[in-house]
């Protein structure tokens, strides 16, 4: 590819544009301010919106492979919450072992042993979504009922595989010692790894959306989906396009679930089983196979999550599906609504 | 042919495989006493017609419905709520009957008029919200349900172990025990009838066509949300049904024991096993699955011992008798991959493949 001089967007610009809409987008900006009344005092408002903040994007990195998988690849997932399971189990392997290195104080020793967690994490889940791509939803692609059965046969043999494999027992997983603790400033503490998460996440969202709109990768992606053979007509293989997508999709799964297990500090295998619920609605209050919906009915969870089990413990329980059944009302095809099907 | 609805097994293994169930389950509480053998001739009834009911909806309609626990649950909690509120007496069995029901149907009405207008993933997506949500509130609301500690109760006079009918019958007493496995017995094999005779009824006939080509049904002027719908309230119906039954014979109703991911799971495995859009199948399937549930586990601990005694790294874990679903989980994976008509399909070997 040689490089051409991309001509930066004009005003004047030819094609007709899209309306934008941007409801959704101040949905979680509003119900944050309608909440700060409610909550009362301003530092409890500020720690339940960085938890809030925290909480969604873990869900978000979690739930957008599985929505990335669906838009591209009209995928539908049910064992999602394996590749979350698989990697924070797998996290446990470079972890524990190191632990005295995470125990240590300093940032950089806890950095050297939490990076390479991740990476190991990422890159089994990322393989195993490989294999599960080629084994399981190869045969079945365009029918969904299958794909549901097939992958949903997965998930059983999967949790079972990490018992077999790790005990039935719930794995403790400390956090890296100088990730604990929060910041300070006046009497608002922001705990350290929240921040680390919401960086994380950020850059999750921003370096999807990039991949697909700015490069030639996310242009041959899209164009698939749109229309698959006249792509393989130009001699690209769609197939391996896709294989990819799945694999990153399982990649993120597992990069959430080891920012999830480091979050609640242990490992446990129905965690996948349990965060799939959580995933699967945030996925459809986005509306299947939008990435930014998805960002959006993440944080709107989370945030939903986080002042209702301040505001009315009871009710938390079951907001979130109050929530779905709110956006369902208002946009039944969810926040936003992917067109081509 | 008339009480099987025209519908005959149309293979002489599956004929006879059926009959040697039913008889079986039939004479069980004859042939082999102690509690065990009956425990899970109980379950294999209970779990043929919620199963079968389940099929009514996965194999005919094509749609994946994970809320159906929620239906078996609403049955087993509304007579274990009525038995545990008003005493042991037979208005508090009708009451939980009359209750649970309609409520059952009432929802299934709901959620159908919801959500079947959308895609089969859709569906199956916002079933398992649903569902997750009413476990949590069963399991929250502990002044009506109990909690996680569920409620226990006491049947009705007649149906108690301690009422002895009759001491002495070919050197098994007949007791209030009996006679319940014979009323679940014959409940699940009328709704099971019920259920045959509903697929192969004109309505029955267009649940098929749905599941075939939905846009084709619909263009014929079926209103196929309408079909799904009742659909979906009978499957609802029978399975509150199933539950009634099922908390009868536990005495007890509980999130583990009729609200639990882990048996949506196990239905649905049965199902597939036994074969998707055949009735017959519910029956085989919920056969192997317990049997293999309740004694395959016996097995695996011996192989899994054996394996351990042999110094093979792995394999006893892999063969533990609590992994005994990671196997049932690969032949579920493969038996939609190689065999999607399941074992009645395999048996009937008829090519009318269901998608």
């Amino acid at each position: 590819m040689t490089d051409v001089p991309v001509p930066a967007p004009s005003t004047s610009d030819p094609l007709p544009q899209a309306k934008r809409d941007l409801l959704p987008v101040l949905l979680p900006a509003i119900l944050a301010l309608l909440m700060l009344p409610l909550v009362g005092s301003f530092s409890s408002w500020v720690t339940l919106t960085v938890a809030s903040l925290a909480m969604g994007m873990m869900i978000f990195i979690m739930a957008s492979g599985l929505t990335l998988v669906f838009g591209l690849m009209d995928v539908l997932n049910f064992g999602h919450g394996a590749f979350i399971a698989v990697g924070a189990y797998v996290a446990t392997l470079v972890l524990l072992p190191l632990a005295a290195m995470s125990g240590a104080d300093s940032l950089l020793t806890n950095l050297a042993v939490l990076v390479p967690a991740v990476l190991t994490a990422m890159a089994v889940s990322g393989a195993l979504g490989v294999v599960v791509e080629r084994v399981l939803i190869l045969p079945v692609y365009g029918q969904h009922l299958k794909q549901i059965l097939m992958t949903t046969g997965g998930l059983i043999v999967a949790e079972q595989a990490l018992y077999a494999l790790w005990g039935p027992q719930i794995i403790p997983l400390p956090l890296p010692t100088s990730l604990r603790g929060s910041f300070i400033i006046g009497d608002i503490a922001i705990a350290k790894y929240r921040l680390l998460v919401m960086l994380v996440g950020l850059v999750v969202f921003v370096g999807i959306q990039l991949t697909l709109n700015r490069t030639k990768i996310g242009l041959l992606i899209r164009a698939g989906v749109e229309n698959r053979e006249m792509v393989e007509a130009l001699g690209y293989h769609v197939k391996r396009l896709f294989l990819g997508v799945f694999m990153v999709g399982s990649a993120l799964a597992g990069l959430g679930g080891v920012m999830w297990a480091l979050y609640r500090e242990q490992v446990h295998a129905s965690m996948g089983n349990e965060l799939t619920v959580l995933i699967f609605i945030v996925v459809i209050i986005g509306g299947l196979g939008s990435v930014g919906g998805c960002f959006i009915g993440a944080l709107l969870v989370a945030m939903v999550a986080n002042y209702g089990g301040f505001l009315v413990p009871k009710l938390a329980l079951v907001s979130n599906i109050l929530l779905m059944v709110a956006i369902l009302m208002w946009r039944p095809r969810g926040l936003y609504a992917v067109t081509s099907r | 042919m008339m009480i099987l609805s025209g519908d005959p097994p149309r293979s002489r293994v599956l004929s006879l495989l059926l009959i040697a169930i039913v008889v079986m389950l039939a004479i069980t509480p004859f042939v082999f006493p102690g509690a065990k053998p009956l425990n899970v001739a109980a379950k294999i009834c209970i779990f043929a017609a919620l199963v079968a009911s389940y099929d009514l909806l996965l194999g005919y309609t094509g749609t994946v419905s994970f809320a159906h626990t929620m239906f078996y649950g609403i049955g087993s909690y509304a007579v274990a709520i009525a038995l545990y509120g008003m005493g042991p007496s037979w208005a508090a069995v009708a009451t939980g009957i009359v209750i649970g029901l309609p409520l059952a149907a009432l929802l299934a009405l709901v959620i159908g008029l919801f959500s079947l207008r959308v895609e089969a993933i859709f569906f199956a997506m916002i079933t398992l919200a649903v569902a997750s949500a009413f476990l949590v509130l069963a399991s929250q609301l502990s002044w009506l349900t109990g909690g996680e500690d569920g409620r226990s109760f006491s049947l009705p006079e007649l149906l108690r172990p301690g009422t002895v009918f009759i001491k002495d019958f070919f050197g098994v007493r007949i007791n209030g025990r009996i006679l319940t496995y014979y009323i679940i017995l014959v409940g699940c094999a009328g709704m099971i009838l019920a259920l045959l005779r509903v697929v192969n009824s004109p309505f029955g006939r267009v649940l098929q066509a749905v599941r075939e080509n939905r846009f084709r049904a619909e263009a014929l002027g079926y209103r196929t949300v309408f079909h799904l719908t009742y659909a979906n309230v009978l499957a609802a119906l029978v399975a509150a049904a199933a539950g009634v039954l099922n908390a009868m014979w536990l005495r007890y109703a509980g999130p583990d024991t009729s609200l639990s991911f882990s048996i949506m799971l196990d239905i649905l495995l049965m199902v597939v096993i036994g074969g998707m859009g055949t009735i017959y199948g519910a029956i085989i399937g919920a056969t192997i699955f317990i049997l293999a549930q309740n004694y395959l586990q016996a097995l695996m601990g011996a192989a899994s011992t054996a394996a351990a005694d042999a110094g093979l790294p792995l394999l006893p874990n892999l063969l533990h008798p609590d992994r005994w679903l990671l196997w049932l989980g690969l032949l579920f994976v493969a038996s939609v991959y190689f065999f999607p008509t399941g074992i009645v399909g395999r048996l009937r070997g008829a090519p009318k493949a269901a998608e």
